[in-house]
């Protein structure tokens, strides 16, 4: 699920190493339209919709929030 | 706050858009984005082509093109008219109300009321409230609610969040009595302290217009505007719909005693494609029930886009079937109106371009 999440953002910022950051709002390594092709594609790739209120900057922070943010919506 | 109203019914519905169609692809060197992330961007939003007035055509010349379309047609007769009320955010000045130059122009009867209504993402809503309660005095048998805004001459071309979707245009709704009973129940919630999250703010008497307010400014995104372009806080809003909306329709259907399967359309707003599936997912209501195809085809057109939606998805179809839709608007106030009603056998729904 790592190595999927991280394919995936670097296909939208591929600019940034995101395994190794911790921070991806704080960096600006993700901005807000980002955020919404993010939500689209994990949507689509893990068969999900992740509930719009779940969408906030602080679960798009780092890749472990990515995780939590998708498994409390259903993937698995 | 709840609201009822009883035995009013729509009679007729004319959008009127601009003729002049600008491709999202034409515009997007505009923008900051790779090619790449903006058409992936173009996909998950909806973009597709949106429809802008030409320089200098203002909303009296969209709403008396289209008033004059209904008179010659003979779907309308001026001396029916009771009442006009016009809601919009891109008024031809800030004195006097539009509405009046409308009824001056075309000649109309001095006895009737002309009412201008400042709002927008919830403005055909909010315009219906206003005219069913009009409608209630004795005299009102005909209220003409005009829908209708050129915003996109206050948008910043620079501008990704905004620009590639706003849309111009204007509708004619005709609101009469009905002499069959029908309870058409409505809610509508206002939050005053969000009034900044969608905003133009110069231009009015707190912030004038100057050359101060017209230097361009680049925000953190790379976007380019001035104090006197539309601004919208993306992310304020969109929690904002994902909050408010939800618990409004639920509400609303719970008073009316019906459940989502028992209404044909929800007719919503039209910020982007993405808003709406989302509203879809968490209200489980299937996408088609709520057509998003606006924003593709002709830009988001604040309080015209829903009576946009239902001349575009139903069309002729009102005008010999009776469907249960329901109408949402939300967004700059910041508002939220819903209304659940009858549209059934129209006299007609069509679309026109100016």
């Amino acid at each position: 699920m790592e190595k999927k999440i991280n394919d995936i953002l670097s296909e939208i910022r591929p600019e940034f190493d995101f395994y190794n950051e911790t921070d991806f709002i704080e960096q600006g390594m993700l901005d807000s339209f980002d955020i919404v092709s993010l939500v689209s594609t994990l949507d689509k790739e893990f068969d999900i919709s992740i509930d719009g209120l779940d969408i906030l900057p602080e679960n798009f922070s780092s890749i472990k929030s990515i995780i939590a943010l998708i498994k409390k919506n259903g993937a698995k | 706050m709840d609201l009822i109203f009883r035995n009013k019914k729509i009679t007729g519905l004319l959008t009127i858009l601009p003729k002049n169609e600008i491709k999202f692809e034409d515009e997007i060197d505009n923008y900051n984005f790779t090619k790449a992330q903006s058409l992936k961007l173009k996909k998950i939003m909806g973009y597709g082509s949106h429809r802008i007035v030409e320089s200098g055509v203002t909303i009296s010349d969209l709403c008396i093109y289209g008033l004059n379309y209904l008179f010659n047609q003979e779907l309308l007769k001026k001396d029916t008219i009771d009442a006009i009320v016009l809601v919009t955010q891109s008024p031809d000045y800030i004195l006097p109300p539009t509405s009046n130059v409308i009824q001056g122009k075309l000649g109309l009867k001095k006895e009737m009321i002309c009412l201008d209504i400042n709002q927008g993402c919830a403005g055909y809503e909010v315009g219906l409230f206003q005219s069913f309660m009009l409608l209630d005095q004795p005299n009102i048998n005909k209220v003409i609610l005009l829908n209708a805004d050129v915003l996109s001459q206050r948008v910043s071309k620079r501008d990704r969040s905004n620009n590639p979707l706003i849309g111009d245009a204007a509708s004619i709704t005709i609101v009469e009595k009905s002499e069959i009973e029908n309870t058409i129940f409505a809610n509508i919630k206002m939050n005053g302290s969000g009034y900044d999250t969608v905003i133009i703010p110069a231009g009015g008497f707190k912030t004038p217009s100057s050359s101060t307010t017209a230097e361009m400014i680049e925000d953190p995104e790379g976007n380019f505007r001035s104090l006197d372009h539309l601004f919208t806080n993306g992310d304020k809003i969109f929690n904002f719909v994902l909050r408010e909306v939800p618990p409004m329709i639920e509400s609303l259907l719970e008073k009316a005693n019906i459940t989502k399967n028992d209404v044909d359309y929800f007719m919503f707003h039209q910020p982007n494609k993405f808003t709406l599936n989302k509203l879809a997912d968490k209200l489980q209501i299937s996408r088609e029930k709520i057509p998003s195809t606006i924003l593709e085809f002709f830009g988001n057109s604040n309080g015209v886009s829903v009576p946009t939606s239902i001349s575009f998805n139903l069309g002729e179809r009102l005008t010999k079937e009776s469907l249960l839709i329901c109408l949402a608007g939300f967004g700059v106030g910041l508002t939220c109106a819903s209304l659940l009603l009858k549209m059934e056998y129209l006299t007609f729904t069509e679309i026109i371009y100016f």
